[in-house]
């Protein structure tokens, strides 16, 4: 056993924990306030690789591993979740479903681009009426000669606005229900393809989050993105993936909380000494640190299941479960540690708290995760 | 041209450094470790100049086999290769020049850039025993008149302007009463001060290119340099800790207990 990360993983923790505290960390209250998208930002991380972290080299990405994006996303959430989500969404998402599923025309089409960071990926799964239950998607494609016509709407699509590049999962067999999904790559300008923004989020709030809604959109069936009718089925390979991510964007936001509050702690006063001195604080910490590090712990095998080939979709689910649910008890405390300042905006551990919130619930809310993870226990 | 960079590893400026009791240095455990910051200004300034005019940089370090990591952060910044002294043990500023001098007689390269001090010890020695030892003239606290946030520094022009025959550098130097622009021969020996530029993150592409890029390993020994210290440290001790301030009532009392107390105006 050795829970040490490898050289490059160390190498990479330390250039985002500087870029973070130069181009990050000063802002990240501003963008949240204002729900502002901070383009510019997002593009330097793509000059630095951080965009097309699982991309291989030929189509110009780092082709680092799961583990790789769990300490970047885990160091970028430290002190912005709402970027890490952006990260974690364009890497595991969008650029993913090309990057495993694609044919070599639409990786060499699409992958340089968005590992570069010139085009963002976005993925279309949650409609208005599915969230939970993915494979009741409404969204239709019919086929017109060597064209399909795509009609419908999709719910709460990270980079939805700012996105270029969207694949759209939809129906081609009806009548075989989640047998008979498919995925299409769809670029932003597409006639009766548009995007309306979805504001008032209670957090991830400088994450760009929309509703897509296509009426009538023609691609040619090149834009078809892996095989006929088996889009659902590969739609669950990528969410697990996906949810060593979330994993890891919990433990970020878990441990900026933890770090702010051991300062806050150790700095305020009362009844005549710091408050880091009151046992029932530093119990909290004790917690605090406790379940933050044993999340990592989750996330990191997750990782290095899925890396090394292993049959991962149990500990991706355990590890975000754990992780998120710690998170959200690790910024809860945070704010109590830090009382009415708290719970203001002068401090970051709101923020922390309500966006860990989203972890709970995107790429599968946690009673999912319940639901995979018991079902994998009584298998077979 | 060829352009050799140190990258010193140094305690993280983060870092809690306390002494140890009995003097003898500082608490090494659980201290965190990075490049000298004026070294990797250094690396920068190399990678710009190579940009610009084409060739190599190669990175030095000198030290135990723990200050791979510190070539391999410039390797992943984008220099070509590296030179690792392998050495454990006390080196003071004469040996380090030495050494130093070895590599470059080796390397042959056009210009040595090294941090003007490195900010563990903070002596601001090496730089100038090497130029003295290679008989190369030197450009010390090399910075620029363009701010941080010109468009230069946005396009990684380098500072460091080389004459278009290629045989000489101008160099601008931070000094007490403002700047000293110098033109110097290569080769030469440059050392960086805090406003050269700002140095660029190590991206992932870098940082994997970095694993495959050579490191040589080379000895004092293999060099032929005797690194025995000339200079002993006798004792380690904390600056005294600083005594809690007074509240003065106004203003009259603040100027009579300067002018009286602290005899200050």
């Amino acid at each position: 056993m050795d829970f040490e990360l490898p050289e490059s993983h160390r190498a990479l923790k330390a250039s985002l924990k500087d870029f973070c505290e130069r181009k990050v960390k000063p802002y990240a209250r501003e963008w949240d306030k204002d729900e502002k998208f901070p383009m510019e930002v997002v593009r330097e991380l793509g000059q630095l690789g951080v965009l097309g972290m699982l991309v291989a080299e030929e189509y110009g990405g780092a082709a680092m591993d799961s583990l790789a994006v769990a300490v970047a996303v885990e160091e970028i959430a430290r002190h912005d979740g709402s970027l890490a989500l952006t990260v974690a969404s364009h890497n595991g998402l969008g650029t993913s479903h090309i990057r495993v599923f694609g044919n070599d025309a639409q990786k060499r089409k699409y992958l340089p681009k968005l590992a570069s960071g010139e085009w963002l990926g976005a993925w279309g799964l949650t409609e208005p009426g599915s969230g939970s239950d993915a494979s009741g998607l409404k969204t239709t494609a019919v086929r017109k000669g060597d064209k399909w016509i795509l009609n419908g709407a999709k719910m709460f699509i990270t980079q939805g606005t700012v996105g270029h590049v969207f694949v759209v999962l939809a129906l081609t067999t009806p009548e075989k229900r989640q047998k008979g999904i498919t995925a299409f790559i769809l670029e932003k300008g597409l006639p009766g393809f548009s995007q309306r923004p979805i504001h008032g989020k209670l957090g991830m709030r400088s994450s760009d989050t929309a509703e897509l809604i296509l009426e009538g959109v023609e691609v040619p069936d090149s834009q078809r993105l892996g095989e006929l009718d088996h889009g659902f089925i590969d739609t669950l390979k990528i969410l697990d993936k996906g949810r060593i991510t979330i994993g890891a964007l919990a433990v970020g936001l878990g441990r900026g909380a933890m770090e702010e509050s051991v300062r806050y702690a150790r700095e305020r006063t009362a009844f005549g000494q710091p408050i880091a001195e009151f046992q029932g604080l530093r119990w909290m910490f004790a917690d605090m640190k406790t379940e933050i590090d044993a999340a990592r712990l989750l996330v990191h095998r997750s990782a290095w299941m899925a890396d090394s080939g292993q049959p991962y979709t149990q500990a991706a689910s355990m590890a975000k479960l754990f992780a998120s649910e710690a998170a959200m008890r690790a910024c809860n405390k945070a704010v109590q540690i830090h009382g009415g300042y708290g719970y203001t905006r002068e401090f970051p551990v709101e923020r922390y708290l309500r966006d860990a919130k989203l972890c709970e619930i995107g790429e599968g809310t946690s009673e999912i995760q319940r639901s995979i993870i018991a079902r994998e226990i009584f298998k077979g | 041209m060829k352009i050799l960079v140190t990258a010193k590893r140094v305690e993280d400026p983060e870092s809690k450094i306390k002494v140890k009791p009995d003097g003898s240095g500082i608490v090494q455990e659980g201290l965190k470790y990075k490049i000298n910051p004026f070294d990797e200004i250094g690396v920068e300034e190399g990678l710009r100049l190579a940009a610009k005019h084409g060739g190599e940089v190669v990175v030095v370090s000198i030290g135990g086999k723990e200050v791979q990591e510190q070539l391999r952060h410039a390797l992943a910044m984008g220099a070509h290769r590296a030179v690792w002294v392998n050495h454990t043990g006390t080196l003071d500023q004469l040996a380090l020049a030495g050494l130093l001098q070895k590599v470059a007689e080796k390397e042959k390269p056009d210009m040595v850039i090294l941090g003007k001090q490195s900010i563990d010890d903070d002596q601001n020695q090496v730089g100038q025993y090497l130029a003295e030892f290679l008989g190369w003239s030197q450009a010390t606290f090399a910075s620029k008149v363009e701010s941080l946030e010109s468009e230069q520094e946005k396009n990684k022009v380098p500072a460091l302007q080389v004459g278009a025959d290629g045989k000489t550098v101008r160099v601008v130097r931070e000094v007490d009463n403002g700047l000293a622009t110098l033109e110097c021969a290569l080769p030469a020996v440059v050392t960086t001060d805090l406003r050269l530029n700002l140095p660029r993150y190590a991206s992932l592409p870098g940082i994997m290119k970095a694993k495959s890029k050579p490191i040589e390993e080379l000895t004092p020994e293999k060099l032929g340099v005797d690194v025995t210290p000339k200079i002993q440290v006798l004792k380690m001790s904390s600056p005294p800790p600083r005594k809690a301030g007074i509240k003065v009532p106004d203003v009259a009392t603040l100027v009579d207990k300067l002018r009286n107390e602290a005899k200050a105006v």
